[in-house]
């Protein structure tokens, strides 16, 4: 029992664990970006359409390709949702929070509407669900082994990515200058640091990483079915972000509680539905006890980035 | 004796708008002095320094560095060319290292890809050459075999030149990562120069002294041997500037050219080989600091009194208004921006305060205000209509002074963003002082609305109408509408900061005329001016300040601009009233 849940913990993380990794790495650049859950969203209803259309063309006797047409689809699709939102925030300076907000329903609405009408194409698409669920056999495995090395690619691919942000971000300069970015965009203007330029890239690069949490969700958590919860996992990820202080590493284990917090009511037995949903409301709750804490010890280290949310422009200095 | 030059700034012109800010100024800079940039505020000093900054871009002129005309038109430009300055206002991440706030920024140094190959290949043929010369000679022996130098063959040339791309590729990965000593790596120009600093601290923990002393040490690291700092002294104590200035010296004798804006004599004094003096945009002069007088300076700075033909009526009914003692606060940093100041401002008169910006203007007017957190001190307010009863002021808020029935009108420095609201129309900018009277939970439009009909009338505010917001108007029409409301409050005590900053000559004889009118009517007038000329012809006293400290009161018909000058800077100088009485004769004959 305990085992199977905390394989499943495991497995639901790495949803998380996308769409926190690439929010904090849009976040370090100064952006507060609320439209992940639209991203995710847009993500996994696009590499949805290529999987189908790949079985189609070619059906499934080339599993490797199966596998990672999608993940590098999934990660452009998100890329290009994250050029759509840099424009217009770091180019025409529009308020963050209103354009990340129209992301998410504008996401939302046109994967929900796309993946209506989309059931036999789901049915086809399943069918190339296996790829992505089974990496190591191990059916003869003992408990850790069940719990460790039970799952798919992208579970491995999400601690990897969240490990090397992590490097990238305290070990490296590019990573001092998007922090800089981050926290005082003048100064690192006026240190030679083309401002719009990290903006831009890290805005794609986050947003990218969010949406192979959407193509995880759809094809390995999922299974190859469509179910409306990818806004709910979306906005937790943002919540995740300000739960491990905007660090990818503990984002890791950040991101295994709060998934285990989400599925605890189905290993809790004898308990009302109306219990099941408050159940899954305590990450939500965890998290503002973070901030509280937080905000309590007044650390810098442990606040958000300095200019997190404001448009830059360097005439009014 | 022959000087090099490490820069030379030839006829330089800068304008913003209309105005003028820098007109045909020749500046130069000796290798290895250091350079006092002495001038009254707005006298251009920042502006011309910011061109060779490159934040600015000169309109005219030209710029020399080491004898060769430059270019500057970024920052990065000016660190190419050497020059660094260290900015009044730090640019550093608080949440970063001292260490990590240095290296921000820097790129790695490479060549391209296909200069990089032609090097390669003619190393290699160099080295091939040298072999063939070797050879040529005769060597025997294990030993000379064993000390020939080795020839490149063309297959190893060929596994260098595949192998570039790695090898540089291997070379930006070990630059972009960061060196876990790197706070030791930079300790090297800290010691150097003497700096005392800790650069693992965060920049959060920091004094602002030790922040400028990152900041000079980010310059130093950029390698600048041209090092602009503005008014370094400001925000120090004694014995940090003291500190400074051995740092200096010895950036001196390195070999660094310095240039310091300030505008404390006593510094320029001691710390200076030469003095450039700015007044209104235009070069003084400069001089060697040893063949000049703290006296020569202040007549150069302020330069000869110009007749404005205000008017200045005499003042009747005079009676203590506010009466302000033993003041004292420090800002948010620690750094005492009042310090003990005690004056009295009566009805029927305009008190002007004189003084550099930032000596402590704004505070104290936001302290009467009920703005500025006071540490020590009074503030008391007699009030005419209860017959001069009094009423203490210290430490309420704006609206608890209001309700006291204190009739306190206060135009502040920074008219859109405490006076009035950019983005509201003129009559909701008249309502921020009314929107509690009338009916509770409505908002009373009606009056504010033929209020601001009413100013717009009467002080011809240039404006479509009453409903265009404000910040779509001129600077002059924005300020007409503050101190045309302000007015409209029927004050007691009027309070009014820079009043006519960036306005045209006629808006300020407008503000000047309001002024006066104010006074007529019995207000008790306070004007913080920063031309010495209005001061003097509309104030009926002046009051100087410098530092936080009031250095002087003197009354406005007898004051002598030279004196006013010397108490702003710190330093009481007597001038004689020669020229004073002179020009007044003259007058009085025409």
């Amino acid at each position: 029992m305990f085992v199977k849940f905390l394989t499943s913990a495991i497995r639901l993380s790495a949803v998380f664990l996308y769409g926190s990794t690439g929010e904090i790495i849009v976040e370090k650049g100064g952006h507060l970006n609320l439209g992940i859950p639209g991203i995710m969203s847009v993500s996994a209803a696009v590499s949805v359409l290529a999987e189908y259309s790949l079985i189609k063309s070619m059906g499934t006797s080339a599993p490797a390709l199966l596998v990672l047409i999608p993940i590098i689809v999934a990660f452009l699709v998100g890329a290009l949702m994250g050029f759509l939102y840099s424009f217009l925030t770091v180019t025409l300076r529009c308020n963050q929070n209103v354009v990340g907000l129209a992301m998410t329903t504008l996401g939302v609405g046109l994967a929900g509407y796309y993946m209506t009408g989309a059931g036999a194409k789901i049915m086809i698409v399943a069918r190339a669900s296996k790829y992505f669920v089974k990496l190591f056999d191990v059916s003869g495995g003992g408990a850790f082994s069940q719990i460790f090395f039970s799952h798919g690619i992208l579970v491995y691919l999400a601690i990897i990515i969240a490990v090397i942000a992590q490097i990238v971000l305290s070990k490296t300069r590019t990573g001092l200058n998007l922090r800089a970015v981050g926290e005082n965009p003048a100064t690192a203007d006026a240190a030679g640091i083309n401002v719009s330029k990290y903006k831009y890239v890290s805005t794609c690069v986050g947003c990218g990483i969010s949406g192979l949490g959407g193509l995880f969700c759809v094809m390995d958590y999922m299974g190859g079915n469509w179910e409306y919860v990818l806004e709910g996992f979306g906005w937790l990820s943002i919540a995740l972000v300000i739960f491990t202080l905007w660090k990818p590493a503990l984002s890791i284990l950040g991101s295994i509680i709060f998934a285990g917090l989400y599925i605890a009511s189905s290993y809790i037995e004898g308990i009302s539905f109306a219990q099941i949903e408050l159940i899954k409301l305590l990450p939500y709750v965890v998290t503002i006890l973070v901030l509280v804490i937080t905000s309590m010890i007044n650390k810098r280290e442990t606040q958000a980035p300095a200019a997190l949310g404001q448009s830059y422009y360097r005439e009014d200095r | 004796m022959e000087y090099t030059y490490a820069v030379q700034m030839k006829g330089i012109t800068k304008r913003f708008g209309k105005v003028l800010a820098n007109n045909n100024v020749d500046l130069d800079l000796r290798k290895g002095e250091i350079l006092s940039l002495l001038g009254e505020n707005g006298s251009g000093k920042t502006t011309l320094m910011n061109m060779l900054a490159g934040i600015y871009f000169p309109d005219e002129g030209q710029i020399f560095v080491n004898g060769e005309e430059v270019v500057i038109r970024s920052p990065k430009d000016a660190f190419d060319n050497h020059i660094g300055m260290v900015h009044q206002h730090f640019k550093l991440v608080d949440v970063f290292s001292a260490a990590d706030n240095i290296i921000l920024g820097e790129k790695e140094e490479k060549l391209p890809f296909k200069e990089e190959k032609q090097q390669i290949i003619e190393d290699a043929l160099a080295n091939n050459a040298e072999c063939d010369e070797y050879e040529k000679e005769e060597h025997d022996g294990v030993l000379s075999y064993l000390t020939a130098p080795k020839r490149i063959t063309d297959k190893e040339l060929k596994k260098r030149l595949s192998l570039l791309p790695w090898t540089r590729f291997a070379r930006s990965v070990k630059f972009n990562w960061l060196k876990k000593n790197r706070a030791g790596d930079l300790q090297g120009i800290a010691d150097k120069y003497g700096f005392e600093i800790d650069l693992k601290k965060k920049i959060y923990d920091m004094s602002v002294s030790e922040k400028q002393t990152v900041e000079i040490i980010k310059v130093l690291y950029r390698k600048a041997d041209i090092l602009i700092l503005d008014e370094p002294t400001a925000v120090l104590t004694p014995q940090e500037i003291t500190k400074l200035f051995s740092v200096m010296r010895k950036m001196k004798e390195d070999g660094k050219s310095i240039i310091i804006i300030t505008h404390k004599l006593n510094e320029v004094m001691e710390i200076s080989d030469r003095v450039a003096v700015l007044r209104k945009g235009e070069h003084i002069a400069t001089v060697d600091t040893k063949e000049t007088s703290e006296k020569q300076l202040t007549e150069m700075m302020v330069g000869k009194k110009v007749d404005l033909n205000i008017e200045r009526a005499t003042p009747h009914d005079v009676e203590d208004r506010l009466v302000v003692e033993h003041l004292s606060a420090v800002n948010h940093d620690g750094i005492k921006v009042l310090d003990d100041v005690s004056f009295t401002a009566r009805s029927g008169e305009i008190l002007g305060i004189a003084g550099i910006a930032g000596s402590g203007q704004k505070e104290l007017l936001e302290a009467i205000a009920g703005l500025q957190k006071l540490n020590t001190g009074d503030i008391t307010y007699y009030d005419p209509a209860k017959n001069n009863e009094k009423v203490d002021l210290r430490s309420k808020t704006p609206v608890q002074i209001r309700e006291l029935g204190v009739r306190l009108s206060f135009v502040p420095e920074d008219r859109l963003g405490m006076g009035l609201v950019g983005n509201m129309d003129i009559t909701d900018n008249m309502m921020l002082r009314s929107y509690r009277k009338g009916i509770p939970f409505f908002l009373d439009r009606k009056n504010p609305k033929k209020l601001a009909e009413k100013i717009v009338d009467e002080l011809q505010v240039a404006t479509p109408n009453t409903q265009t917001p404000v910040r779509r108007l001129s600077g002059g029409n924005v300020q007409k509408i503050l101190v045309g409301r302000e007015i409209a409050a029927a004050p007691t005590v009027f309070m009014a900061a820079y009043p006519v900053r960036g306005l045209d000559i006629n808006s300020s004889y407008t503000i000047y005329h309001l002024l006066n009118e104010q006074k007529e009517k019995g207000v008790a007038v306070i004007f913080v001016g920063e031309d010495l000329d209005v001061l003097i012809d509309l104030c009926d006293r002046i009051m100087v300040i410098c530092g936080g400290k009031i250095t002087g009161v003197i009354d406005g018909r007898r004051a002598i601009k030279e004196q006013i000058g010397s108490l702003m800077l710190g330093r009481e100088i007597a001038f004689d009233d020669e020229n004073k009485n002179k020009e007044t004769a003259q007058n009085e004959a025409e």
